[in-house]
């Protein structure tokens, strides 16, 4: 059920930052969500968000690559059209390789790294003009915001809060 | 500090006997005259290819009497049967010659490849030490005593190199380097304009020079490296710091030099501009996995304690990163070569592809596709046996590597990888364990007062 109110509440240094995380975390409150204005090292860990897995999509792209460059230069230079250009042997598509290779690493790589770059794109869901989703404009520049959902208690959610050196607390009602 | 256990002590001098009397073997047998070489020939079915297999039979067994124009004739066409015969014969010398002169190198030739390959590991390990302190790296000041440890083996390995090359050439007959050989060099105007370099006495004064200035490095950077320990300021880091670049600006010209004195120059007709970083990226390799493969031991044994596993996953990385720089030269240099074509050059793939293509593409293998599916996992470059096994099998590569660049020019089409190859590296991996292990036990393996120590304790990625 997604919460229909929220606490932001913003912190000014990624140190307390971390340490509002575990806290947070300890007392078993939901995170939905951390703006902050530049990657803060083990956020991740500490928010127990899984590991990405834009690695293993590269290494596979990467492959399609190398396919690719493979079936598109046999079937261009050895099956249809073998012509002798400069004595090099197009008999087959192994005695040709050594030729073949920069373009097969290119491509091996343009393909992972773009093909990469798109699905890093569509998994966060960023495009031009996409409308921003910023709940607070300072958390791009020195400011940072834990969005947390309300179930239970309010009073006290605020009161972890404030003992976790948050300099501002604010409820959001999600459901206008 | 390290004690040298006794087993393991052990078990480098039992390599080191066994390998012993399988190099003195290897002499031994390898010493055949003419008729015995004759004869092994004539026993073998492949003899004679590119001849007619059913006359070059006939032509082995009755060589004594040199006479045997009879079976000739069918094939002697417009030419007389005197003059072929004779031609026959003189081309029936000149092969059992050449593989007589084959077989004497083989030994000569296994050993120096075994020779090489240690040193260069010690030597490789020596560049990445300078490079830790040049680039003052955080993470491996806990490594620095397993690498200076491995370094101690440069100077004698460099050694032994220099004296296999240079005694192959005064009492082995000029086994290794053609160039060495005065008659080879009276009939052969290529090496009559190298001899400028190309001189045995210049060889050797070069390669002293190489050794010492190595060794200088070693030396002074070990000693302050020692003196660091007990010092209350940086002094001595400091002035590592300084001789560490100025031994990286001298390495790389020497290394350079070394590869052509050492290894190019069994070929002394063909020549790479590549060559010297192709030789630096196989040292690299090799010295950064057995660093890897003496500090996982020495862990395991629970002698570094503040090793973690961020230390493994960061030498695993270099060793897949250099297993790719030196894929990359390998292709560049076969490239270059196979695209133009040109014959002073390509005869150098051609030998090897005609005669050692199981090796010359299995050390591809074992050199790139394996390191490179195995160790391109942030995971598994963590864990020590995949290191480990990774390690075995790219310096098993790199044994072949070198073996690829030496016996082409030496032993030719007569290669086998048979009791002097095998007996000359487990020598060898016996003296290495030996001088390295010894050289652990000399001093505490943590640095104490390392500028970078506490950053290494800590160092997690």
């Amino acid at each position: 059920m997604e919460a229909s109110k929220v606490i932001h509440a913003i912190y000014t240094d990624d140190d307390v930052l971390m340490n509002a995380v575990k806290k947070v975390k300890a007392a078993r409150h939901h995170i939905e969500e951390i703006y902050t204005p530049f990657p803060v090292h083990g956020l991740d860990k500490a928010m127990g968000l899984a590991p990405t897995r834009l690695a293993i999509t590269s290494f596979l792209y990467g492959c399609v690559g190398l396919t690719v460059s493979i079936v598109m230069m046999n079937f261009i230079m050895i099956e249809d059209w073998p012509q002798d250009i400069g004595g090099k042997p197009s008999f087959s598509y192994i005695e040709n390789m050594p030729a073949f290779v920069p373009i097969m690493f290119e491509l091996t790589v343009f393909f992972a790294a773009h093909l990469m770059v798109i699905t890093f794109y569509l998994r966060s869901r960023m495009w031009p003009f996409k409308k921003a989703e910023n709940p607070d404009p300072r958390t791009t520049d020195d400011h940072f915001l834990m969005e947390i959902a309300v179930h239970g208690d309010e009073n006290e959610l605020t009161n972890l809060l404030k003992e976790t050196g948050a300099v501002e607390i604010n409820l959001i009602d999600k459901t206008h | 500090m390290y004690t040298f256990s006794s087993k393991l002590k052990s078990v480098a001098l039992g390599l080191m006997i066994v390998g012993l009397i399988g190099v003195a073997y290897g002499f031994f047998s390898s010493n055949k005259d003419f008729t015995e070489v004759e004869t092994m020939l004539a026993s073998e079915t492949h003899y004679g290819e590119g001849h007619e297999s059913a006359s070059a039979d006939e032509h082995a067994v009755k060589v004594d009497d040199s006479h045997a124009t009879g079976t000739h004739a069918e094939t002697a066409g417009n030419d007389s049967e005197e003059v072929h015969g004779h031609a026959e014969v003189d081309e029936h010398t000149k092969h059992v010659n050449h593989v007589m002169h084959a077989m004497h190198k083989r030994p000569w030739a296994a050993l120096y490849v075994a020779a090489f390959f240690f040193f260069m590991i010690a030597l490789g390990v020596l560049a990445f030490y300078a490079v830790q302190f040049a680039s003052q790296a955080g993470w491996s000041p806990l490594l620095l005593r397993v690498m200076e440890g491995i370094t101690a083996y440069m100077m004698p390995g460099a050694v032994i190199v220099l004296c296999i090359a240079l005694a192959s050439g005064l009492i082995g007959h000029y086994g290794l380097f053609i160039w060495m050989d005065p008659e080879v060099v009276a009939h052969d105007k290529l090496i009559q304009g190298k001899t400028d370099w190309l001189n045995i006495t210049w060889f050797g004064i070069r390669g002293f020079i190489f050794i010492a200035g190595w060794y200088l490095y070693r030396f002074f950077s070990r000693k302050y490296s020692i003196a660091q320990d007990e010092a209350d300021d940086n002094k001595n880091f400091i002035k590592t710091f300084r001789i560490s670049a100025a031994f990286l600006v001298f390495f790389l010209y020497t290394e350079s030099m070394m590869s052509w004195d050492w290894i190019m120059s069994v070929d002394p007709h063909w020549f790479s501009t590549l060559f010297g970083w192709y030789v630096l990226a196989g040292m690299m390799v090799c010295g950064i996995t057995v660093i890897s493969m003496v500090t996982i031991y020495l862990k395991s044994r629970g002698f570094l304690p503040k090793v973690n596993d961020s230390h493994i996953h960061d030498l695993a990385k270099f060793m897949f990163g250099f297993s790719i720089f030196w894929t990359y030269l390998w292709f560049s240099q076969f490239m270059l070569i196979w695209y133009s074509n040109i014959p002073e050059e390509v005869t150098y793939f051609v030998t090897r592809f005609q005669d050692y293509l199981v090796p010359f593409l299995g050390m591809v293998a074992m050199n790139f596709v394996f390191p490179l599916l195995v160790l391109m996992n942030s995971d598994y470059k963590r864990i020590p046996w995949f290191v480990v096994m990774a390690g075995v099998v790219i310096l098993c590569g790199h044994y072949i590597d070198v073996y690829v660049m030496i016996m082409p020019a030496t032993v030719g089409d007569q290669w086998y990888i048979g009791i002097p190859e095998i007996s000359s590296m487990l020598f060898f991996t016996g003296l290495f364990i030996y001088i390295v292990f010894n050289a652990l036990t000399k001093h505490p393996l943590e640095p104490k007062r390392n500028p970078f120590i506490k950053e290494s304790e800590h160092f997690h990625y």
